[in-house]
Formats: C-alpha cells, sequence, structure tokens
C-alpha cells in the first residue's frame, strides 16, 4: 500500500514576471513526521508556503490533503483544511491575554456573549496535554518571546489543525528556549500532528526532523532521511558548493583604545525603566568585540546611543579620544564611525532611491561629489558606484541605476556593507549584519568584518546569532535587561554557558 | 529581457493622466445630458475649445492670454504641492500660503505704492512665512502638516480680508484696482501685451515655467534635492546618514510656502482680478493645484501642462449656454475633472499590473538564472 501523506504538493510551479520563483517542486509530508524545508533566501520557500496557503495561486501542480485533490483558494480554505502556521513574526496582539489570543476569530458565543470560561477549560486542557506552559490571563506584552510563542502553537492546537507549519522558530529564542522548543515539537509529533519546520539552521534540523527537502533558487533538489545524512551534505544541497563554516581568522592583535564608553545609560521607548544601564565597555584597534543577547535587551537603545540615533541620559563616549557624547550624527561618522545598521529597509537604505544613490548616502557631502554650487557630481557618483558593486560583487538588475527595492536582501546588505567599510572607518559598529541573509552571503560579510579587524580597526558586532557570536568575536559582552552581565572568552566557553548568561541566569560578581 | 513599452514610467504617467482627462470628459458630458440633454454635445465642446470660441484670430489670442495669466498661478500653486510631496508632506496649505501672498502684495502696491519686485517680494516672504509655521510645528513637535495648515488657512483668509479692508474701494467689497492706484506695482509686460493684445499678459507667464524649471533642477540636480528627497523616502535613514531632518522639513515649507506666495503675487500684480474682501471661502487655486500636481505625474515639467489643462477648461466653462446651465455647470464640470485627476495614482498602479501580466504572458519560460537578484524578490513578495 502507498504511503499516508498528510499533504503532497506535486510538481508546484509558480512564476512571477521574469522569474519562476517555483520550479516544478514536490513536496510530500507524511502524518505525524516532522519535515524540514531547507533552503537559502530566495529558494522559493515562502513561496511555497504562500501557496499551501491560499496566498497565491499557483500555474501548474496540483495540492492533495489525504490522497485527495484539494483547491486552496485563500487562507480560509486552508484553515479549513487543518493547516496551521507559526510565522516568523508572531500575529499577536500585545494588549489581549494570551486567551483573548488564542481564540481571536473563532470566539466561543452564545447569543452574541463570549462563552471564555468554555474556552479556558481548552485552553489548559490543551496547554497540560502538550506540555506548553503558559499563563492564560497574562498579557501578550508581559511575557517572554518563548511564551509568545507556545501561544501560537496553542493558537493552531485550539483551532485542531493537524497540519502545522513553523516558519524560522528558533530565530528569536535563547539556547534553552530552544531545546524546550524541540521537545514540544517531538510531543506533537508523538500525538500525531503532521509538522513542516521551515529554517536554514542544520543542527536544528539534525536534531528534530525526521525528513527534509531541500530547495534551491527555486527548483526542487531533493528530499533525504536525516538519519542518512550529514549537515555537510544537506549545506552542499543547499548552496551547490561545499561551504566553510568556521571562519578563518588569526588570533586577534588589539591595539590603541578606540571606542571607550562609561556609565551610558539610555531611556527605553517602551516602559519607564531604562533600557540600557550603566554601561561600561571599551573597544581596541584590531579587535572584534561582539555585544550578545536576546533581542529586546537594550543592544538597539546601547546602538542608537553611540551612532547619535538617540540622545543619551548619562555617561560618556570617547572616540579616539574625542568626547563624541553629544556630536551629531554626522560629525560622529567624519570622525571615523561607520554604521552596519541592524534594520537596512529602516536606516541601512533608502529603498526608492537607486543604488548608487545609496552608495554614496554616507559621502555625498563630500568635495569629490558635490561641487561648490550644491550641485552633485552625477559622473564621480557613478564612477565611485560602479568600482564599489565591482570590488564587493554588488549583484543587481540594471547597475548603478537598479532602484534599491528591486535588490535582494542580501544584495542590499552587501551594499550598505560596501558603503560603510569603504569609508575606512575607526570603529565599524556592525548590527545584526548577517541578519536574513544566506550563507554564502553570510560567509562574504564575516569575512569582510575579520578582514577589517586584521587591517587595525576596531570593530564593534551586534548579534544575536549564537554561531556568528561564537565564530566571528574576539571577545563577547553579555547584555542582559539593560546591563552587561559578563565578558566571555570565545575560545574557552561553551554555548550552553553563554546561553545561561542570555537568560539572566547567571552573572558576573553577582 | 526588453522593457514593455507601458511599463515605462514616463509612458505610464502620460497615459494615466490623459485617461484621467478622457473619462472626466465623458463624466462631464454625462452630467450634461441629465441636466438638458439637448445642449449637452455643444457645451462639452464649448468647455474643451475654451478660447477658440471665439471665431476671430484677434480675439483667441486674446483670451488664450487670459486663460495663460490663471494659468501662472495655477502653476504655482501645485509646484508648491508637488515639493512638498516629494519630501513627504502635504502642503494642503498652499491655499493659505496663496491668500497670504495676496495680502501681502497688494498691501504694499495699494497702501505703499512699492515698485512690483518688492511686492513680489513680500508674497514670497508671506508665503513662506506661513509655510514656514506649519513646518516649524511638524518638525520639533510633530503636528501634522495637514492639520496645522488646514487651520492656517482659514486664519490666512480672515486676516488676509481684515487688512485688505483697509485699502479697499469705498462702495465695494473689492480691493483698488492695482494698475490704476499704483502703476508702478504692476508686473511688467516686456511686450508680452502686445504679443497677446492682453494688458494683463506679463512676465507672470516666462517667471512662472522658469519657476518649473528650477524646482525640477533643485531637485533633481542639487546635493539639496537628494537630501530633501531621502528625507521623504525615508525618514529615518536620512536620520541614519546624519542628514538634518528638522530642518529639511522646515526649509521644504518654507520653499512650498514661497512658491505658492509667488503664485499669487504673480496673479494679483497684473491686475486682472481684484481681492474681494468679504470673501467667505479659501480660494480654490491651492486645492486645484495638488489635482495639477498629480496630473502633471509629480513631475515639475508635467505640471506645467496639467496647470494650463486644468485652468483651460475652467475657463472654457464660462462660455457654457446660461440659458440652458445654471451658472454654476462651468465649475461644476471642472470640478469633476479635476477630482478624476486624482486618479493618476490609481490608473499607474492599474496599468502596470496589467503590463506585468502581459509580460508574464509573452514570456512565460524565463529561466531562473536570467535574474537571479528578482529571485529573491519574488521571495520577499510573498512574506508580505
Amino acid at each position: 500500500m502507498e504511503e499516508q501523506y498528510a499533504i503532497e504538493m506535486l510538481h508546484i510551479t509558480k512564476r512571477f514576471p521574469g522569474i519562476i520563483a517555483n520550479d516544478d517542486i514536490t513536496l510530500r509530508l507524511k502524518k505525524g513526521e516532522i519535515h524540514a524545508l531547507l533552503g537559502e533566501n530566495g529558494a522559493g520557500k515562502s513561496t511555497l508556503m504562500s501557496v499551501l496557503f491560499g496566498l497565491y495561486r499557483p500555474e501548474e501542480g496540483v495540492i492533495r490533503k489525504d490522497g485527495q485533490e484539494v483547491a486552496i483558494r485563500d487562507p480560509n480554505d486552508a484553515n479549513r483544511l487543518g493547516i496551521g502556521m507559526v510565522h516568523q513574526h508572531f500575529k499577536l496582539v500585545d494588549i489581549f491575554t494570551v486567551l483573548d489570543n488564542i481564540i481571536m476569530g473563532v470566539e466561543p458565543c452564545k447569543a452574541g456573549f463570549l462563552q471564555k470560561a468554555e474556552a479556558r477549560e481548552k485552553v489548559v486542557a490543551l496547554s497540560e496535554k502538550y506540555g506548553l506552559k503558559v499563563d492564560p490571563d497574562a498579557l501578550v506584552e508581559d511575557i517572554t518571546v518563548g511564551m509568545q510563542q507556545r501561544t501560537e502553537i496553542l493558537k493552531m492546537l485550539y483551532r485542531e489543525n493537524e497540519i502545522l507549519i513553523f516558519d524560522e522558530p528558533t530565530a528569536v529564542l535563547t539556547p534553552q528556549e530552544i531545546d524546550e522548543l524541540m521537545d514540544i515539537m517531538r510531543g506533537l509529533k508523538a500525538e500525531g500532528k503532521s509538522i513542516l519546520f521551515i529554517t536554514h539552521k542544520l543542527g536544528e534540523i539534525m536534531a528534530v526532523a525526521d525528513r527534509c527537502s531541500v530547495l534551491r533558487k527555486g527548483r526542487y533538489i531533493g528530499t533525504v532521511d536525516i538519519k542518512d545524512t550529514t549537515k555537510e551534505e544537506l549545506s552542499k544541497m543547499m548552496v551547490g558548493r561545499n561551504v566553510s563554516f568556521a571562519v578563518e581568522k588569526a588570533p586577534a592583535k588589539p591595539g590603541e583604545v578606540v571606542l571607550d564608553v562609561k556609565g551610558l545609560t539610555m531611556a527605553s521607548k517602551l516602559h519607564k525603566n531604562n533600557a540600557v544601564k550603566n554601561v561600561s565597555f571599551q573597544v581596541r584597534a584590531g579587535e572584534i568585540v561582539c555585544i550578545a543577547g536576546i533581542d529586546g535587551n537594550g543592544q538597539t537603545e546601547l546602538v542608537y546611543g553611540l551612532t547619535g540615533l538617540e540622545h543619551i541620559l548619562e555617561g560618556t563616549i570617547t572616540l579616539d579620544g574625542t568626547d563624541i557624547t553629544h556630536l551629531p550624527i554626522r560629525k560622529r561618522s567624519t570622525l571615523g564611525m561607520s554604521h552596519i545598521p541592524e534594520d537596512r529597509h529602516k536606516h541601512g537604505l533608502v529603498l526608492d532611491y537607486s543604488l548608487e544613490d545609496n552608495i554614496v548616502l554616507q559621502r555625498y557631502f563630500e568635495p569629490q561629489f558635490v561641487s561648490g554650487s550644491g550641485f552633485l557630481k552625477r559622473p564621480a557618483i557613478r564612477a565611485y558606484a560602479e568600482k564599489l558593486i565591482a570590488q564587493y560583487d554588488v549583484r543587481s538588475g540594471e547597475g548603478p541605476v537598479t532602484p534599491a527595492r528591486s535588490m535582494s536582501g542580501g544584495n542590499q546588505q552587501k551594499a550598505i556593507v560596501a558603503r560603510e567599510i569603504d569609508r575606512d572607518p575607526h570603529l565599524l559598529v556592525a548590527v545584526q549584519p548577517t541578519r536574513g541573509l544566506d550563507v554564502g552571503a553570510i560567509e562574504y560579510i564575516h569575512q569582510q568584518i575579520v578582514a577589517q579587524r586584521d587591517a587595525g580597526k576596531a570593530v564593534l558586532l551586534v548579534s544575536l546569532e549564537l554561531d556568528e557570536v561564537m565564530d566571528v568575536s574576539d571577545r563577547i559582552l553579555v547584555m542582559y535587561e539593560g546591563e552587561l552581565v559578563g565578558e566571555l572568552d570565545p575560545k574557552t566557553t561553551t554555548v550552553e554557558e553563554l546561553g545561561l548568561y542570555m537568560a539572566g541566569a547567571k552573572r558576573e560578581g553577582k | 529581457m526588453k522593457k514593455s513599452f507601458w511599463k515605462n514610467k514616463a509612458v505610464q504617467s502620460l497615459a494615466a493622466s490623459l485617461l484621467c482627462i478622457f473619462i472626466g470628459l465623458v463624466a462631464g458630458f454625462i452630467v450634461l445630458l441629465i441636466i438638458n440633454p439637448a445642449g449637452a454635445w455643444e457645451g462639452i465642446t464649448t468647455i474643451v475649445k475654451n478660447f477658440f470660441y471665439y471665431p476671430s484670430a484677434a480675439a483667441r489670442i486674446k483670451y488664450f492670454g487670459s486663460t495663460l495669466v490663471k494659468t501662472a498661478p495655477l502653476l504655482m500653486c501645485s509646484l508648491s504641492v508637488l515639493f512638498s510631496y516629494k519630501v513627504g508632506l502635504f502642503n494642503i496649505g498652499a491655499a493659505g500660503q496663496y491668500v497670504v501672498g495676496v495680502g501681502a502684495c497688494l498691501y504694499c502696491a495699494l497702501a505703499f505704492h512699492l515698485p512690483w519686485y518688492v511686492c513680489l517680494l513680500a508674497a514670497v516672504l508671506a508665503g513662506a512665512l506661513l509655510g514656514a509655521i506649519s513646518g516649524v510645528l511638524k518638525a520639533y513637535l510633530n503636528v501634522n502638516e495637514v492639520i496645522s495648515s488646514i487651520m492656517l488657512n482659514w486664519i490666512s483668509l480672515y486676516l488676509v480680508n481684515m487688512l485688505l479692508s483697509t485699502v479697499k474701494e469705498l462702495a465695494s467689497p473689492y480691493t483698488l484696482v492695482v494698475n490704476s492706484t499704483s502703476p508702478g506695482s504692476v508686473l511688467p509686460s516686456l511686450g508680452l501685451n502686445e504679443l497677446f493684445s492682453n494688458n494683463y499678459v506679463t512676465i507672470a507667464i516666462p517667471l512662472s515655467i522658469l519657476a518649473a524649471v528650477l524646482i525640477w533642477v533643485l531637485l533633481e540636480k542639487t546635493k539639496l534635492g537628494y537630501e530633501l528627497k531621502a528625507t521623504g523616502f525615508n525618514k529615518s535613514a536620512a536620520r541614519y546618514c546624519g542628514m538634518k531632518e528638522s530642518r529639511n522639513i522646515i526649509l521644504t515649507m518654507v520653499i512650498a510656502g514661497g512658491l505658492a506666495g509667488l503664485g499669487a503675487g504673480l496673479f494679483f500684480l497684473t491686475g486682472f482680478e481684484q481681492w474681494q474682501c468679504t470673501q467667505s471661502s479659501v480660494p480654490a487655486m491651492g486645492f486645484n493645484g495638488i489635482a495639477a500636481a498629480f496630473l502633471g505625474g509629480l513631475n515639475p515639467i508635467g505640471t506645467i501642462f496639467a496647470s494650463y489643462f486644468i485652468q483651460h477648461i475652467t475657463s472654457g466653462g464660462a462660455y457654457l449656454d446660461k440659458a440652458l446651465y445654471s451658472a454654476q455647470i462651468s465649475d461644476f464640470i471642472s470640478a469633476l475633472i479635476i477630482y478624476l485627476c486624482g486618479f493618476v495614482l490609481f490608473f499607474k498602479q492599474f496599468m502596470d499590473s496589467r503590463a506585468a501580466k502581459a509580460e508574464e504572458k509573452a514570456h512565460p519560460a524565463a529561466p531562473v538564472q536570467a535574474s537571479p537578484p528578482a529571485d529573491t524578490d519574488t521571495e520577499e513578495g510573498g512574506e508580505k
């Protein structure tokens, strides 16, 4: 007898103008398995999931559920078929309770009145059955990211979904929370749920998945059993070549202090407590100092303070011996501070500008690009942009005149990295420089950061990715609730120890 | 891959604008049909013909001149709207800035008999000052410029009514005639009056076109334009790279206000119209400027033609047969067309999606490798 598949997506082809996002892709999800979907950015994972959710109609191919062909025209159809999804960015209402969020849209009603007691019983029962610890009456804004994720999972279970899709679920979690999530997924599997697990983290696939399908550039590469494969083989399938995971670098040779931060305190926009509390540290020339921590522990505010995007409450910042505490952004930048911002669309780029206009964003005012009478020297800008595009291998449809909006995330980031590094900074502040990028681009950007260090620049790296923290940095400073709680040496520490500091379970000197 | 003809941005803008005009005229025709079918066709052709209504060439050129005289202030108001729009601000206050421009130039002319260039400068400064108020409120207190400028529109109207009441004719609510009271305040013609055999045709017309060209140069060619547009497109990125965001916002509103004020000067210093000091509504000029800016595809040069077109049909409406239609009908028809002009952006989007579909059909088997960056586009599009 044929094997039982919960969902089969057969020969799916989805075209967009000038591009085939999904080219004859077949994905079969067995009942009761954890099936990983692996691929770089732009490989077509999101398009495929959008097809499954009825957001896109494929030109070719069919979708079968339990062997029956089904038509999924919109997300409501998907819901009716029992397909649920935990999105990478949670879709929760912050000022509602966990319970309200779970029942939202499917509220049990009698004569127009909510029957919350009934809903609560069901939620509590579900949370006990699957080991999903949540407090149904807590407001979403008050609970941890891990608990928010469990709320999202409960939302799917409450709707009695049989097919659960997890879109990059571990990006926001600590190592300990990731372990918990893995246990939850195994528990769901044991109860007969079928799970699609979208990720590009190979370790997690090896740990939890039964099978893995790999996409590359819109094409289906293959499906493998996890017990018969290795990390290396998976990454080769994903990228199409061998990738070195370890960042090659010589020992650091720290020199003069470049950045000296003393007693920095920043207000928070979200709550009354300060986001950054009395933080002091130094970054020397020729070393990469990494601020590690879980998202939302004050890293963003710390960077805003350093770069001048927001005013600081207390403390001093010194760059190369110059007090820059109260200097405007432009002045800090001309004194030698480069900043690869956390959010490339919000801060890093003017998306409606062309690539060349974005490349000169930090230097358009220099005499080489603007005449004394205020006219831009377009030929000089073009020549400079072409030089950087070639040197940093920034790929785009139309070269310097490509609208930044139409470029891929990886190439947008490369353009920012090129712009910031080419200014020959003394201090490079790189915040999440590889967020959302594929393995190839990550490798490249890491090489560039290490090259900056080796050229005697001071580098302050802020990262949420543990691999990045461990591989790239020379010193790790862990930030928890606005304070620096520990300094670690990546050569002697372990991911587990780092995780304890990040979760606030351990701290130095206290 | 060759870009489809219809995907060309300039073609799209032009086609969208022409489509709006066409639909507006059809809608106007239908309204005329409903009111009085007998004269509908003649009515709509009269509106489109405007000065061609006159059989003699001399009369035609004279009234062509009149249309141009009224085009100049409209063009300035639409430049004001367009300029601020490019910087991410919606200057609905062009109307008020225009009003204070009227107040300043007429008062300088009628009370002090100052030369025309001083009066013109006063109009620019008054408009710029009013713009600055909205700009400062926006930059430092984050007061929405739409709200503050709508309120300033009314404040300006009544202040100007009060001010100009001191220089009005004794027996009427209208201000004194500039041409007789202070001939030195009237804009020079440099022979244009003879060319059009119309005394109101002055250097206002070439000046307004020059202003449009200068605005285009400023936006497209200069460092200031680069900064202002960056601020408009992405305030956070502008801040990130150290541009002075607050200064840019204020400067934008100052320039926008100055442009609207200049428009007032370029019109009222011809003596074509007198200000009615009992006026209880803000002149439509500033609001029509919004329509002209959009109809012109938000391009300073396109705006020249859009402003002319809007003024052309507005003037044409005056020739409608008053026996068949009430006097307000001409305003109604032109308002209808102007209203539809606001749909330019909508039509542009529509054409874009149609062009995309056509392209998809034409190239079904485009290989993936042909454009690797677009690969991720679709991916990101899928996430949104």
